[in-house]
């Protein structure tokens, strides 16, 4: 089993057992995704993105006692998200086909599948370790600026560029299954 | 999947924040628990109220003074929702 799929398994298997701090953790490390498949998979509106969140959550925090498979968290998630995304744009296109296997979004599969690539670089950056989350969350993911990385890392901002290239050598590394280090890289990453 | 530097930096873009409430929402759930058993046994025992309920839950709620937030709604739906 990957580090990933053992993550997650140990996170539902503590939130079985009543852990109310795992649960938090398991929303956390799933919001961005199901948010994603909503916003950018299905392109559903805010509020509309809004009520299918919570729904997916809800429904996953009452159904974990059953779930089959503790490792099968995420693609379970990714079926319920997927599932009440359908619902939802049925409900307010009333023209849309009754079944499922009729419904078709342009390139739906497609961009599904770079948010699963994505969640799997996200959940290996939470195994760099150090200060590379932050910052590199914050860079590509939430669009700070040097500056306002620095400020809050309390960073001098002129260090930010070569940590953040620093810290995608540790994150491919890890993808790659190698030992971290803090092996420098010269490339220059566009956003 | 290539590990490039260009292909890491799409992939960390591509998964923003959900916005904060939303997720503050959701991980209270385990404590909303106690709030859904008390509306429920109302709904339960109370004819208009769950009259209203069925009518405009959001509406119901508010009127009978709880904050129809969207996480409360939702959990509320689907205990009242028939099994499946």
């Amino acid at each position: 089993m990957s580090d990933s799929l053992s993550e997650d398994a140990a996170l539902v298997a503590r939130c079985r057992e009543g852990d109310e701090q795992a649960w938090r953790d398991l929303v956390e490390r799933f919001s961005r995704y199901v948010f994603a498949i909503c916003v950018q998979g299905f392109r559903l509106s805010e509020r509309d993105a809004e009520d299918v969140f919570q729904e997916v959550f809800t429904r996953t925090y009452e159904h974990l006692g059953r779930l089959r498979d503790d490792a099968a968290i995420r693609p379970w998630l990714a079926q319920l998200t997927r599932r009440l995304c359908i619902d939802c744009l049925r409900g307010s296109r009333r023209e849309l086909p009754a079944d499922d296997a009729e419904f078709e979004i342009p390139e739906l599969d497609a961009r599904l599948e770079r948010l699963d690539e994505a969640l799997d670089v996200h959940h290996a950056l939470d195994r760099v370790g150090g200060d590379c989350r932050e910052i590199l969350d914050r860079f590509f993911a939430r669009d700070e600026s040097y500056r306002t990385i620095g400020d809050a890392l309390d960073l001098p901002s002129g260090t930010i560029a070569s940590r953040i290239s620093r810290c995608l050598a540790k994150l491919r590394e890890t993808l790659e299954g190698r030992n971290p280090s803090l092996t420098s890289s010269s490339g220059s990453v566009t956003r | 999947m290539s590990y490039d530097e260009q292909h890491l930096a799409e992939a960390l873009g591509a998964l923003p924040p959900a916005p904060t409430a939303w997720v503050r929402a959701a991980q209270e759930l385990p404590a909303l628990r106690g709030l859904l058993d008390e509306i429920v046994e109302r709904i339960e025992q109370d004819a208009e109220f769950r009259r209203r309920a069925i009518a405009d839950l959001e509406d119901a709620l508010r009127s009978e003074g709880y904050e129809p937030d969207p996480a409360l709604v939702a959990a509320l739906r689907h205990r009242l929702e028939p099994p499946e």
